[in-house]
């Protein structure tokens, strides 16, 4: 059996250092002028997608992005870490802000069936949106087995013997190809995308798609009725003495009095 | 320095870090001024031995870089989406 066929979903997000901004009008998040890079789960995903190449189980990587334009840089970093080429499917700034996951899941299950995939990789949420939807969407579109927050992949004649993070513990499951699998947190350490390798990832190819390419139209399902800033921590006081800090908490009735 | 396949190294090393310090904690700018500082003092070598240990020193604070940098991104995470332990 030839190696296998990876597709990894890679999301352009605003980058996990920024600290975000609620726009005035509560109808979502300050995007403009903000620094955006790849999913930090999408990255794990890339990295596991590029290891299983390096030990020829996969064959080829083809990475692929819903977004504007800049969603390129993203695709770019992915080729940089070792993504064999690309697809960009290239949504309007306007359309994209009511995308979710159903429409990408449609999209990334459409290229999965053209591009013959044999494993679909993709982070296992994306840290704007937090949905954590998009992968068993795929799995269910295409009616593939999923193994999602997966902390380890292994292969083991023909089937894939994954281990997820599950509430209080580790899973183990087998699955058979083709799978969509999610990336957690443990799965592994992404490499860094290096300059020479960034340059060199201009030369990979770089194919650029519609959403209507796939037969997928963006209507949003949802409306998102606002937007708004965690609570703020309420500020503690300083005391002067034992005595006072004593009687606070006899107030708050934390000590018998 | 003379040796034009030296001076690429160099040139290599100082691209390559400029390019790591855009992610910088404290700023790219307080990096760059740091990294420029550093090469320009010495700009005066020219013994090959030695710019050879200035440039796997240089290399040395790139595989620093990247650790430091991964590791911020995976505490980050960490903190924010496993809060249990």
């Amino acid at each position: 059996m030839s190696g296998l066929r990876i597709l990894v979903g890679c999301k352009r997000v605003i980058d996990y250092a920024v600290k975000v901004r609620v726009k005035p009008d509560k109808t979502g998040v300050v995007t403009e002028g903000v620094k955006h890079s790849m999913n930090p789960f999408d990255e794990i995903a890339v990295e596991e997608a590029v290891r299983m190449k390096e030990k020829k189980l996969a064959s080829e990587i083809v990475a692929v992005s819903c977004g504007p334009t800049q969603c390129q840089e993203t695709l770019r970093t992915a080729m940089a870490m070792g993504a064999d080429r690309s697809i960009h499917v290239e949504v309007d700034a306007q359309s994209y802000e009511g995308m979710q996951p159903i429409h990408v899941a449609k999209i990334l299950s459409k290229i999965a069936q053209q591009e013959k995939v044999d494993l679909v990789f993709t982070g296992k949420q994306a840290i704007d949106d937090d949905c954590n939807q998009t992968g068993q969407m795929i799995a269910a579109l295409l009616d593939w087995p999923q193994a999602t927050f997966a902390s380890k992949v292994e292969k083991a004649n023909g089937d894939l013997t994954v281990t997820r993070e599950i509430d209080g513990g580790l899973e183990t499951i087998k699955v058979k190809t083709p799978a969509v699998l999610t990336a957690d947190l443990r799965l592994n350490e992404p490499r860094y995308a290096t300059l020479p390798n960034i340059m060199k990832a201009k030369k990979k190819k770089l194919e650029k798609k519609k959403p209507s390419d796939y037969g997928v139209e963006l209507s949003p399902r949802q409306q998102v009725v606002s937007v708004e800033d965690p609570p703020v921590r309420q500020a503690g006081s300083k005391l002067d003495s034992v005595e006072e800090l004593v009687g606070k908490l006899k107030d708050s009735g934390l000590i018998p009095s | 320095m003379s040796q034009p396949a030296l001076r690429y190294q160099v040139k290599l090393l100082y691209k390559t870090l400029l390019h790591l310090g855009k992610e910088y904690p404290r700023g790219a700018d307080y990096f760059r001024t740091r990294l420029h500082a550093a090469f320009m003092r010495n700009k005066d070598v020219t013994e090959e031995a030695e710019v050879k240990a200035l440039v796997a020193k240089g290399e040395y604070v790139v595989k620093e870089l990247e650790a430091l940098y991964m590791l911020r991104k995976y505490r980050t995470l960490k903190k924010r989406y496993y809060d249990e332990d």
